[in-house]
C-alpha cells in the first residue's frame, strides 16, 4: 500500500468516469467543472471518461449509479463517487483526494 | 366472486392486478391496482421483501406479467437465497427472462456530493431492466434504503414522486416498500404520496409467540377487507387468512350424519347432527367427551367419509388406544386413508399458524367431518377474543365447505354449569353437556343437550354409560313424572321388576 501511495504522488494517473444522461444542463455543467478542475490542479495526469447513460443504460450497472450526474474514481484507489454537478470545488478535491495528495507532492519538491 | 380473469374490472374504472398470493386477491378483492404502484409498510423482518418478491413470480409465472425487482437492501445473492427459501428460483426465473433482478448499494463512506444531482440513473436502470423483459410488474425494496445512504431528504422525496408518476405512466403495476414510522405510517412519510393502495403488515410477538398480519389500510376506488388477517410466511410463500370474508353467506345443508350413538341420533330428532353443522361437547374432566367424538369419528369412517381429528393433549396412537378400549378400531381407517389423526400441542405455532395448517389441512384431504379435541387448550395462545375470531374463521371455512365439525371443551369444575371457555357455545349449532353427578355414593354420567339449532331435540338429561362396546345411552325413568337417575335408576328398576311400578302401588295404596 505504502509502495502504492508513493507512485501516486509520482506517476499515477487520475482514471475519472463521470456518467451523464443526455444533453441536460446538470450533464453539461458536470462535465466543464471536471475538466476545469482537472486541469487546474492534476496536471494533465487524468484521465476522464465520459459515460451517457442514455446512450448506454447497461453501463449504469457496473459503478452501481443511481444519481446523475456521478463522478467515478476508480484510481488511486480507494473508489470514490461524487454526486451531483461539481460544483463545489473543494468538495470535488476532498472527494478526488487532490489536495492532500498534490501537497505531498509539493512537499516532496 | 371469480378470481379467474386476469385483471378485474370494479366499478366501471378501476382495473386490478390479481397477485397470485393466497388470501391477499380475497382481501382485496381482486388484487392491487393495475397499472399503479402500491406502497407496503411494515417493521424490518416482518416479510415486506418476501410479499414482493412472491408478488413479482406468482405474476410472472402464473399471470405471464414479467417482473422487475429492484432491492437497496440487499446483493443479487441474498435476494436468490430468500426466494429460494419460498421456493423460488430466482435464477432460473432471470433465465428465461421472467424477472430481472437488480441490486442498488449507496455506500455513503464512498460517496461525497457536490452540488445538484437527481437519480435519473435510478429511472434509467428500471427503464433498461424493464424494456429487457417488458415487464408488467415491478418491486422496489425498500425505499428507506435510499434514504438512508443519501442525505438531500427534498431531493429525495421529490425524485420518490417522479417515480411513482413515471411507475404510473409506463403502466407498471408496482410494489413499494417502506419501513414502519413512529407516528406516521413510514418513517419518510412517503405514504402521502402513494394514493392509492397502502397495506401495512406486522409482526408481533405475544405470549412469546410470533403472529403476522396484514392489514389495507387504504385502497382508492375500491372496497377492501377491512381487518388485520393473520398471515403465514413459510416454504410455500405467503397465505393470508382472509376467512372471514365468506361471512354468514355459505348455504346449508337439510341431510342428517349419525352421531355414532343411536340413543344420541334418537335425542337429535331422530336423525343426528346436521350436515355441515358445528357441534360443541362440553363438560369436566373424565365425563366422556373425547368419547362421543371418538363415535362421530369412527361412524364418518364406517359410512366411508373422511375424517380429520386434531387432537390437542393425545398422540395418535394414544387416541387409537383409547378408542379400542370402547370398542372402536380405528387403525384400518387410518391405513385406508379415510381418518387422520393429526396432533400438536397449539402452543407450538401462533394462532395464525394453527389457522393456515388447519386450512392446508381442510384443503388438501376434503375431510367431511372434522374434530377437534379439545379446543380448550387454544386459550394459552391467545385472549379469548382471539380464540373467538380463530374458531370463528375456522367455523366460517368450515361451514363453507359444508364440513361437519365437533369441538370438545373442558369446563373447570367449579365454574357455573353453562359456563363454556372461550365464549364460543354462540357459534355452535349444537351444544351437548356432559356431567359427573356424584349421587348416592356413586358417580353418575349424565348427557343433555343444551341446544340444537334447527331441529326438535330432547330436554331430558339421560344417564350414559362408558362400556367396552362404547358409549350406551340409558333409558330415561320418567314414569309418574319423575327422572331419576344412576343407581336409584337401577334400584328403581329392579324393584319394577319385582313388584311393578312401585309409584304406582304406593298410588294405588294412597286411593285405598
Amino acid at each position: 500500500m505504502a509502495q502504492e501511495t508513493e507512485s501516486i504522488g509520482n506517476h499515477t494517473t487520475w482514471q475519472l468516469r463521470l456518467y451523464v444522461a443526455g444533453q441536460t444542463l446538470k450533464s453539461v455543467t458536470a462535465i466543464s467543472n471536471l475538466n476545469e478542475i482537472c486541469e487546474k490542479h492534476l496536471n494533465s495526469k487524468y484521465k476522464i471518461e465520459v459515460v451517457d447513460l442514455r446512450r448506454e443504460p447497461q453501463l449504469a450497472l457496473q459503478d452501481d449509479i443511481v444519481a446523475i450526474p456521478t463522478l467515478v474514481k476508480t484510481l488511486p484507489m480507494p473508489l470514490r463517487k461524487i454526486l451531483g454537478d461539481l460544483s463545489d470545488t473543494d468538495n470535488v478535491l476532498v472527494g478526488l483526494d487532490i489536495e492532500k495528495i498534490t501537497k505531498t507532492h509539493d512537499e516532496s519538491k | 366472486m371469480s378470481l379467474t380473469n386476469q385483471r378485474i374490472q370494479q366499478d366501471g374504472k378501476l382495473l386490478k392486478s390479481l397477485t397470485g398470493i393466497k388470501g391477499l386477491d380475497e382481501v382485496t378483492f381482486g388484487g392491487l391496482p393495475a397499472g399503479r404502484p402500491t406502497l407496503v409498510c411494515g417493521n424490518p423482518g416482518c416479510g415486506k421483501t418476501l410479499l414482493t418478491v412472491e408478488f413479482l413470480v406468482r405474476g410472472a409465472i402464473e399471470y405471464n406479467e414479467p417482473g422487475v425487482f429492484i432491492s437497496f437492501d440487499e446483493n443479487k445473492e441474498d435476494i436468490a437465497i430468500n426466494a429460494a427459501s419460498i421456493g423460488f428460483d430466482l435464477a432460473d426465473l432471470s433465465k428465461k427472462g421472467k424477472i430481472f433482478v437488480d441490486s442498488i448499494s449507496i455506500d455513503h463512506n464512498q460517496v461525497g456530493v457536490s452540488g445538484g444531482y437527481d437519480l435519473e440513473g435510478l429511472f434509467i436502470r428500471l427503464d433498461y431492466a424493464v424494456n429487457a423483459i417488458g415487464a408488467k410488474r415491478v418491486g422496489i425494496d425498500s425505499i428507506d434504503s435510499l434514504f438512508s445512504g443519501l442525505t438531500q431528504h427534498n431531493l429525495l422525496r421529490s425524485e420518490f414522486k417522479r417515480l411513482l408518476n413515471w411507475l404510473k405512466e409506463k403502466g407498471l403495476t408496482a410494489i413499494v416498500t417502506a419501513e414502519r414510522g413512529e407516528r406516521a405510517l413510514t418513517r419518510n412519510r412517503l405514504e402521502e404520496y402513494i394514493a392509492d393502495c397502502v397495506i401495512l403488515i406486522d409482526h408481533r410477538v405475544e405470549r412469546q409467540i410470533l403472529t403476522r398480519r396484514l392489514c389495507v389500510t387504504k385502497y382508492r376506488g375500491s372496497s377492501h377487507g377491512t381487518n388485520e388477517y393473520p398471515f403465514l410466511l413459510d416454504s410455500n410463500g405467503i397465505s393470508v387468512l382472509p376467512v372471514t370474508s365468506i361471512g354468514l353467506e355459505y348455504k346449508v345443508s337439510d341431510e342428517h350424519i349419525s352421531t355414532g350413538i343411536a340413543h344420541l341420533d334418537t335425542m337429535l330428532d331422530e336423525k343426528g347432527y346436521f350436515c355441515g353443522s358445528t357441534v360443541l361437547v362440553s363438560g369436566t374432566a373424565g365425563t366422556g367427551k373425547t368419547s362421543v367424538a371418538l363415535h362421530l369419528a369412527n361412524a364418518t369412517c364406517a359410512r366411508g367419509q373422511r375424517c380429520l381429528y386434531l387432537a390437542s393433549e393425545e398422540s395418535p396412537h394414544q387416541v387409537i388406544r383409547n378408542a379400542r378400549s370402547i370398542g372402536m378400531d380405528l387403525e384400518p381407517f387410518v391405513k385406508q386413508g379415510a381418518l387422520r389423526l393429526v396432533a400438536s400441542r397449539p402452543t407450538s405455532f401462533g394462532i395464525e399458524t394453527h389457522l393456515v395448517a388447519t386450512h392446508r389441512l381442510i384443503n388438501e384431504f376434503a375431510p367431511s367431518v372434522i374434530i377437534m379435541d379439545p379446543i380448550t387448550n387454544y386459550s394459552d395462545i391467545g385472549s379469548e377474543n382471539e380464540i373467538k375470531m380463530l374458531m370463528m374463521r375456522l367455523i366460517d371455512l368450515m361451514k363453507a365447505s359444508n364440513i361437519t365439525s365437533l369441538y370438545t371443551t373442558l369446563n373447570g369444575s367449579d365454574e357455573s354449569l353453562y359456563t363454556s371457555s372461550m365464549g364460543i357455545s354462540s357459534l355452535m349449532d349444537t351444544w351437548i353437556f356432559l356431567t359427573n353427578n356424584e349421587y348416592s355414593g356413586e358417580r353418575t354420567r349424565g348427557l343433555s343437550i343444551i341446544k340444537s339449532r334447527g331441529m326438535s331435540h330432547s330436554n331430558q338429561t339421560r344417564d350414559f354409560l362408558i362400556t367396552d362396546k362404547g358409549i350406551k345411552i340409558l333409558d330415561a325413568y320418567t314414569g309418574s313424572g319423575i327422572t331419576t337417575k344412576g343407581g336409584t335408576y337401577q334400584w328403581m328398576t329392579l324393584m319394577r321388576k319385582m313388584l311393578g311400578d312401585p309409584m304406582s302401588q304406593w298410588r294405588k295404596r294412597l286411593n285405598q
